[in-house]
Formats: structure tokens, sequence, C-alpha cells
């Protein structure tokens, strides 16, 4: 007999069987999660970024407390710098350079651009050492890597926030103990939080794009100090745009980050312009490179381990 | 059971050697093959994982290739094998802090996996912060975090400092509050690397303890250890990787059984082994030059049974003139449990011994009254004051065996020795 004929009994346990096993092939492809070698372009798995919103605050906490712990003058400390680079700047562009300002309140316009700059600064410093500064936990636990990095840029926030409070009460000294009163744009004033998200997101990009760069290769971020450097003279931070010879006013146009903090001046002093052509551009440069940013950072943080 | 973690063909390369403007210009290459669709070259020509080999024509190495298996929920898998066979490798894939070249995992539930203690700990924190801190680094909600927090401050014992900053801890209370968060985690799959090897022996246990809580919990872990003890009091089941292969995956005392045979391949004072002193710590004025573990019939053998003599045989070549030598080895069970310690401290005269002497050493076991299990071995040479150590091989040999009796129907009793247990230093 050459098929052997099964009887019913068997049949019917054959039965159940395959359905058991379907429905253990079924239930495997319902994993949480599958690791793969590639992961898509754009699989940035925001879900999950969610799902660690605590760690996210938890970083920004340390990251501010241990800024003032085990000091006298505690969160002061996030106001001195910037007073003191103001002076210095002050001192040196104001009064002996004589740098023209376009404004009659020279500390105000200093202490504007300092602030302002000083927060997009932060912004790409924090981030740009990203994995090196990080690799030991990176190594050892998984956790969306992105927490890091936006961590970084709320705390640049949350220390931008005390420095404008001072700002803030310099401004209030002004308006109501002197006479030399900022002509502050109220019209306008909806714009500064526009600044400020533009100002950290594309700190996060550079920030983002230089980490994921020199977790291999390591030279580039030897540049960057430099090239913050450069980026700041190349910004009217320390002099405003109308002083700038007409040769050179192509480079403050084509820098995005002029309008942030001409913006931002303008809000508060009225000086510098206001040119949503300007704004605009910017906002579309900061989105391009915020993707670009983004992609890189999720490409590096794959394989990072191997080479940091 | 259902299956919850599932890898298929799990490989890795890696790239030795340094980073330079060489691994540039191989970048490009690997890119401009990959964006046309092709395999990697340099991964075609990667060789297989083995340390011992050098000069070999590829600078890439498969850390791990093609691991396959299976994991059901509830059960506690060890993966063992020697330093450098990808164990750890394995365990980062695992644990998604490198992703694998090829093969795809499939996992169901919470992850945590714990390849260090502590992650995390930012030493100006206070003990406090620093648990919200590490707990949600591990993947813990806040409020989680706060249901447990008693818990794990009680579990750490370190209530009275838990508002000083962790700086200010000593190792062991650093090391217990870092445990103590890992330990309360809630995961479906716990990853486990060797990180009990810490802490002092109470401790130890405790951490043993809630680990086998944790599995009795219907949670699944999966553990690193060459602390042969702690993995077959652990698993159920065990895969054993070579070379970055899995080459066994079998009942936890099966897989032990053929590491330790693996072990017994390096033979007592190869080649690979005993010449190699990188792998050693200690001055090289004096070396071992062969290690033997001899049985009754004088075979070299690594696998005794309860009450069985044991000699171990040692050579130690004398590479620099050195007045008085000081031998000693140790038993383990486990990384940090000292076992036996031949305590006999009466140094050797070698004076007037040139380079290339060669001192012989024994220690006899008449009745070795070990419970059977899986001791690791340590020897040590050195000066009379103990200051100076000339040779260190630290478990480089393969573990010792003990077995039950044949045909035993004694009883064991808790604890490790008798009264009989004696032994003997003979120098020569």
């Amino acid at each position: 007999m050459p098929f052997r004929q099964l009887k019913p009994e068997k049949l019917y346990i054959c039965a159940i069987l395959r359905k058991k096993q379907l429905k253990e092939n079924k239930t495997e492809d319902e994993w949480t999660f599958v690791i793969k070698p590639e992961k898509g372009l754009f699989d940035l798995r925001l879900g999950e970024l969610w799902a660690y919103r605590d760690l996210l605050f938890l970083l920004v906490r340390r990251d501010t407390i241990t800024v003032y712990k085990q000091t006298l003058l505690g969160f002061f400390w996030f106001i001195i710098p910037p007073v003191l680079n103001s002076l210095v700047y002050i001192i040196i562009f104001g009064f002996l350079a004589k740098l023209e300002t376009g404004s009659d309140n020279i500390i105000l316009f200093y202490l504007c651009g300092v602030i302002s700059w000083g927060y997009f600064a932060d912004c790409i410093n924090r981030t740009a050492t990203t994995f090196r500064t990080n690799a030991s936990v990176f190594g050892k636990v998984y956790f969306p890597r992105l927490i890091v990095p936006l961590s970084s840029v709320l705390s640049a926030l949350v220390k931008f926030g005390v420095q404008f409070l001072f700002l803030l009460a310099v401004i209030l000294f002004f308006l109501f103990f002197t006479d030399n009163h900022p002509n502050i744009q109220w019209q306008f004033i909806w714009l500064l939080p526009v600044i400020l998200l533009l100002m950290a997101l594309s700190g996060l990009s550079y920030g983002l794009i230089i980490s994921s760069l020199t977790t291999k290769y390591r030279d580039l971020s030897n540049i960057v100090p430099f090239a913050i450097q450069f980026l700041m003279y190349a910004t009217p931070v320390i002099y405003s745009y109308d002083s700038i010879p007409d040769a050179w006013k192509w480079i403050f146009d084509v820098n995005p980050i002029s309008p942030m903090v001409e913006i931002f001046r303008f809000i508060f002093l009225g000086s510098d312009r206001l040119n949503f052509l300007q704004l605009s551009y910017s906002i579309g440069f900061t989105a391009v490179t915020l993707i670009v940013g983004l992609v890189l950072f999720n490409r590096t943080e794959r394989n990072f381990m191997d080479t940091v | 059971m259902s299956v919850v973690l599932k890898a298929e063909n799990i490989s890795k390369v890696f790239k030795l050697g340094d980073v330079g403007s060489a691994t540039l210009t191989e970048d490009i290459r690997s890119a401009w093959y990959r964006i046309r669709g092709k395999a990697n070259p340099y991964h075609l020509q990667a060789s297989e994982n083995d340390r011992l080999t050098s000069g070999s024509a590829s600078d890439y190495v498969w850390a791990v290739k093609d691991i396959n298996f299976e994991l059901k929920q509830g059960e506690i898998l060890g993966i063992i094998g020697r330093n450098g066979a990808g164990k750890s490798t394995l365990l980062k894939i695992l644990s998604r802090t490198t992703s694998p070249t090829t093969g795809t995992i499939g996992i169901k539930g919470k992850v945590a996996s714990l390849l260090e203690v502590g992650t995390g700990f930012h030493p100006d924190l206070s003990g406090r912060e620093n648990i919200f801190l590490n707990g949600a680094i591990l993947g813990m909600r806040k409020a989680e975090i706060k249901a447990k927090f008693d818990e794990i401050v009680t579990f750490a014992g370190v209530e009275r400092y838990i508002d000083t900053p962790v700086k200010r801890y000593s190792s062991g209370m650093y090391i217990r509050l870092a445990f103590a968060v890992a330990a309360h985690l809630d995961p479906d799959i716990l990853i486990i690397d060797e990180v009990l090897a810490v802490g002092d022996s109470e401790f130890q246990n405790k951490c043993i303890g809630k680990m086998k809580d944790v599995s009795q919990a219907g949670r699944t872990v999966l553990f690193v250890s060459h602390n042969m003890g702690a993995v077959s009091d652990l698993c159920t089941r065990a895969i054993l990787l070579n070379k970055g292969k899995l080459v066994l995956d079998a009942p936890v005392d099966i897989a032990i059984k053929e590491y330790v045979q693996q072990n017994m391949q390096i033979k007592l004072g190869d080649k690979a082994s005993l010449t190699d002193s990188t792998v050693r710590r200690g001055n090289g004025e004096v070396r071992y030059s062969e290690i033997k573990v001899l049985n009754s019939k004088g075979e070299e053998s690594n696998n005794f049974c309860q009450f069985d003599p044991v000699v171990i045989k040692l050579k130690a070549e004398i590479k620099k003139p050195v007045n008085e030598l000081m031998s000693s080895f140790v038993l383990r069970s486990g990384r940090t449990r000292d076992i036996v310690t031949s305590t006999k401290r009466n140094a050797i005269d070698v004076r007037g011994k040139k380079p290339g002497d060669i001192i012989e050493l024994t220690y006899m076991f008449p009745r070795i009254n070990l419970r059977p299990g899986v001791y690791e071995t340590y020897y040590w040479l050195g000066n009379r004051e103990l200051e100076t150590a000339f040779d260190v091989v630290d478990n480089l040999m393969p573990p010792l065996i003990i077995n039950l009796p044949e045909n035993s129907t004694e009883v064991l009793t808790a604890g490790y020795f008798d009264e009989q247990f004696t032994f003997e230093q003979i120098s020569g």
C-alpha cells in the first residue's frame, strides 16, 4: 500500500497540531520589537522618545543642578559668565574700538547679543559631544539616544531662562530708573518664542551633525570651537548689521543665525533689522539641517559603539 | 510556554586595528558596494574570531557568527564560553547597544540589560537623585521608581546616606545601591553580564536570591558569566560559544561539562596559554613553565570525584636570579570566593639558581573533600613578603571539577570540607 491511510482521529490530531503551529507562528510575528541590521533612514522611533520622557527631565535636572552643586553662588553661575562677557565686549568693542551698534543702550545691546548667541552656542556645544561623552552609558544600556541631545537643548534652555530673567531685570531697571528707555517692540513680542525655538533647533541640528561625524574620525571635533567662534564674528553679535562694510554684508545675509540674533535685539531694543525674508530663509535652512542631523544621528547611533 | 526571544543568524563583524586614513578608503569602498547592493567585500574575507592566531590575512573578524537560539518565557539561559568567545558581543546586540551585521532578533516584552551596575550614576548627585536617574536610564518610569523607592533603599542598606552625594559613598555602598536599583527592575526579559561578581559574599547571596525570585515570577533571564558555580546554580539551560559560534545548546550541566572539556583542550603547559605571558600579571622574574593536575594514576586530568587524591605539580623557571620564592595556589568557587588557599608560607630558598633553572613544586591532596562543583584555579609566585608577584596564573588553567563519588550513598552535608582535609607542599 503506497499511501498509508490515516485514521480519522489521527487526522483530527494532525489538524489540531497544525492549527497550534499556525497559532504559534502567528504569535511569533507579534514581537514587541525586532532587532535588524539595517534601519530605515527615517525610522526615528519618536514614540519611544515619549516613553522615556521621564529620563529626559531627569537628565535636564541632573545637568542643571550639577552646575551649582558645591558652589556658594549657586544659580548666579548661570548669570555671571554672560555678564563678564558683556563687560569685556563693552570695554573692548564699545569703548576702545568704538564699533557702531546702532543702539542708544550699549549695555543692553551687548547683553542681548551675548545671551541670545550664548544660547545657540550652548546648544551646539552640548550636543556636539553627545556620543563621546556618553559612550560609557550608551555602551551599556539601550534607551533612545536622541533623549540625550534633546536633554542638552532643554538644559541650555533652563540656563537661558535664568539669564533671560536677569535680562528682563536689567530692562526693567532701564525702564523705571533711567531716561534711557529701551524701545520694546510690543507688537512683535510673539516672535520671541519663534526665535528661541529656531535657535534651539539649529543648535541641536548642528550638534547632531557634528556628533555623528566625529564618532569615527575625530578631526572635525578639533575645528568645532574655532568654527563657533568664527560663526560668532559672522553674526552681528558685537556690532550691528549696518556698521558692516557693504562688501562683507553678503556673509551676514547668508548666515542663517544672523536674523535670530538681530530679531532678538529688535524685539527688546528696536535696533537692528526685522527682515521676514531673512527669517523665512533661516527657518528653511534650519528645517533642512534638522532633517539631515536626525538622519545622520539615527544612522550613527546604531553602530557607533564599535568605532567611537 | 511561548517563545519570547528568537535570534536568527546573528553575526557581527568587527574591525581590528586603529582608525586612521586607511580605514577611510575602506569605508568608501564598503559604501560603494552597499550603494550597488552588493555584499561588503571586507565582510566576505572576515576571519573567525580567534584571538590566539595572529597575522591573519584580514583585519575583519566575526565576533559572533550565525547564532540561532530561542528563549521561552520563564527560562534562565546561561551563556558561557572562554574570554573572547563572543558572549559580550552577543549580549550587546541583544540589549541593543550595538546592531548586528546580519540576522534578526524578535523580542516580546520589555527588556532590561545589566551589562554594568550604576550606569549613569553621577558622583555629585545624592543617592536619592541617582536612584531616579539610574532607574530612568534602565527604563523605569518615575512613578514606578517612586513606588519602589523605600524597597530599593532598604535593599541597598544605605538609609542614612541617601541624601549624601554618592562620591562620598564607600565603594561597597555605591555598588549595593547600584545593584539595588537594577534588582528592582520589572522587565519581562532580563539580560545580565557578570554583575554578580561584586560586593561582599553576603550581598552576593542576596543578589542570587533576588535573581531566583525574578525567575520564579515568570520572567526570562539571560545570564553571562565565567562563574560556573553561579551559572549552574541559576540556569536551567546554557549555550556554549566558541570563537564566535554557538557550539552547544543544552541543559546547563551538560553545557558546563562541555565548556570544561573545551578548556582542557588548551592543555596544561600548552604553548597557547603558559608561554603567553601577556595575559598574566607579575613582573616575570620567575614564571610558571608547567602546571599539571594529576589523578591517582598519575594522569593529567581535571575531572575528579569527591575524596579522590589530587596532585598538583608545578614547574617554575627562573628568569632572573632571585633569593627566595613563595608559591601559593587558590581554589575558588566563583570569581571571588576562595575555598582553598595554600597557607604554608615556607619560602623556597633559590639563591644560586641561574636563569633557566627549573624549580619543581608539588601540592598533594590525599583525599580532596570539596563539594561537587566547579572550582577555578589561581596560582601565584612571588617573594616572601608577598609584596612582589613574579607570576600570576589567574583562571587561565581549566577549572577543577569535583563530581559526586561513584556509588556514593553518603549524604552530603553543608560546608565544604571536613576535619580530614589536608594537603602538603613538597618543594623540590
